[in-house]
């Protein structure tokens, strides 16, 4: 039977992963498609999930009163989408939305929550992976911030 | 990458009295965002129009306002016509954005070094702006596509504040539908009707299509915007001889004279506007020179 293992093993994020864990994380991966314009999650929502943009790009946008959705970033293809699994409250913080028809992974997050609670190794090198994506994200919108193309 | 590392930048163009300016006639002025315009110039009584290269400015002219440097922005292939593009900030722009066709304007150079677009053929070429970058990198591109088969891939990453700060519009999407350019645009922030990319111009670099040990890559933007940027060429593997960066200082006599535009020990007016990271890379993040 084909298994979304031995792609997963090639995508960056997952690269030098114990070949034991990948296939614990391929338990929890499942591949879907969406359609341009559909929500992956909507803010508030419980966040039990993550993604891997395999193809397309997917938008995270903030509801704003008087202004609509707001776009705060747009994540490509190849990308992580989604952390708000990791931590409590476990709720969405923005909505994330197909920008283009996409194809992507799916990662039950209670499951995986569940295996790296039980083996801590596991949930250290996520993490690792995770924080570093997140630090990324973190410096861009900081220097966003700056408003560097404003006129001074 | 040796021919790279060794080719020096292009030397200024020879110049006539570089002290005088030459008049020209405002032939056409046309706003390219909300507060950004074009001018269109021609030189006055028959005079000849001198050839810049791609990266180099003028020192413009207003008369009984004042004089200020700005970047070529047209094409140095064209020597029918003079472009600049500025943004009304200051008082000498804003008198610049009011002017008729017809109006007479001054003109010095050009002045400062060049991209080194000529001598880095048969290798990819990465170019990076930020807001209003684009105009000192748009004769460089113009150079590189009048001779692009002598050049591998090229790829043009832009950043804008909003879809409506983007400059050179229909340039780009112009660039965009040839198939052998990559061209990618991105802004800080969109509403509504938006599909492109939201972010900053950094986060195009990890999947822009080059091979980073035969690139160079030219970058022209915000300060704090091009310190990231060479963080990420760098990251991606690019030699930091081979990135390029142009500067913008209080730039005066255009000549290295009067010391206005120094730069802990550059002249950016005469040693840049374009130049090496590798020269200026430890003055990127000083906070005080």
């Amino acid at each position: 039977m084909n298994t979304l293992e031995p792609l997963l093993a090639k995508h960056p994020f997952f690269q030098g992963l114990e070949s034991e864990y990948l296939k614990l994380i391929t338990g929890c991966a499942s591949n879907i498609r969406m359609n341009a314009g559909e929500f992956l999650f909507r803010e508030g929502e419980d966040a039990d999930r993550f993604f891997v943009i395999r193809e397309g790009s997917v938008k995270l946008e903030l509801f704003s009163g008087g202004r609509g959705p707001v776009t705060i970033q747009t994540i490509p293809e190849g990308e992580i989408v989604g952390y708000s699994w990791l931590f409590p409250p476990y709720r969405w913080v923005f909505s994330g939305r197909a920008v283009t028809p996409v194809r992507l992974f799916v990662f039950d997050g209670l499951c995986l929550r569940g295996k790296c609670d039980d083996d801590p190794k596991l949930g250290y090198e996520l993490m690792k992976r995770f924080s570093h994506v997140m630090m990324g994200r973190l410096q861009a919108s900081r220097v966003q911030l700056l408003d560097l193309y404003q006129v001074r | 990458m040796t021919a790279v590392m060794q080719a020096r930048l292009p030397a200024p163009a020879r110049l006539r009295d570089p002290m005088l300016p030459s008049l020209y006639r405002l032939e056409r002025l046309q706003w390219d965002t909300r507060d950004t315009f074009s001018m269109d110039l021609l030189p006055q009584n028959g005079a000849d129009m001198p050839a810049f290269k791609p990266g180099q400015f003028n020192m413009v002219y207003v008369y009984g306002v004042g004089e200020i440097p700005i970047s070529i922005s047209g094409d140095p292939g064209r020597r029918d016509v003079l472009i600049h593009t500025t943004r009304a900030v200051g008082t000498v722009t804003r008198a610049m954005s009011e002017m008729k066709v017809g109006d007479t304007l001054g003109i010095r150079g050009p002045f400062g070094t060049a991209w080194p677009v000529d001598a880095v053929r048969k290798h990819d070429v990465v170019i990076i702006a930020g807001g209003i970058g684009l105009a000192p990198l748009r004769p460089a591109m113009y150079r590189i596509l009048a001779t692009r088969e002598h050049f591998g891939r090229v790829v043009l990453l832009y950043g804008a504040r909003t879809p409506g700060d983007v400059l050179y519009r229909r340039e780009l999407k112009q660039w965009r539908s040839e198939f052998d350019l990559d061209v990618f645009v991105t802004v800080d922030r969109a509403t509504g009707s938006w599909r492109g990319s939201v972010g900053l111009v950094t986060q195009l670099i990890g999947r822009a299509p080059f091979d980073p040990l035969n690139t160079v890559a030219m970058v022209c933007g915000p300060e704090v915007m091009m310190r990231f940027t060479t963080l990420e060429l760098e990251k991606r593997g690019i030699d930091r001889n081979n990135i390029y960066i142009s500067f913008e200082r209080n730039m005066k006599c255009g000549v290295g004279l009067c010391g206005h535009c120094q730069f802990g020990s550059v002249f950016v007016c005469k040693e840049g506007p374009v130049l090496r990271y590798s020269q200026m890379q430890h003055l990127l993040s000083k906070w005080e020179i």
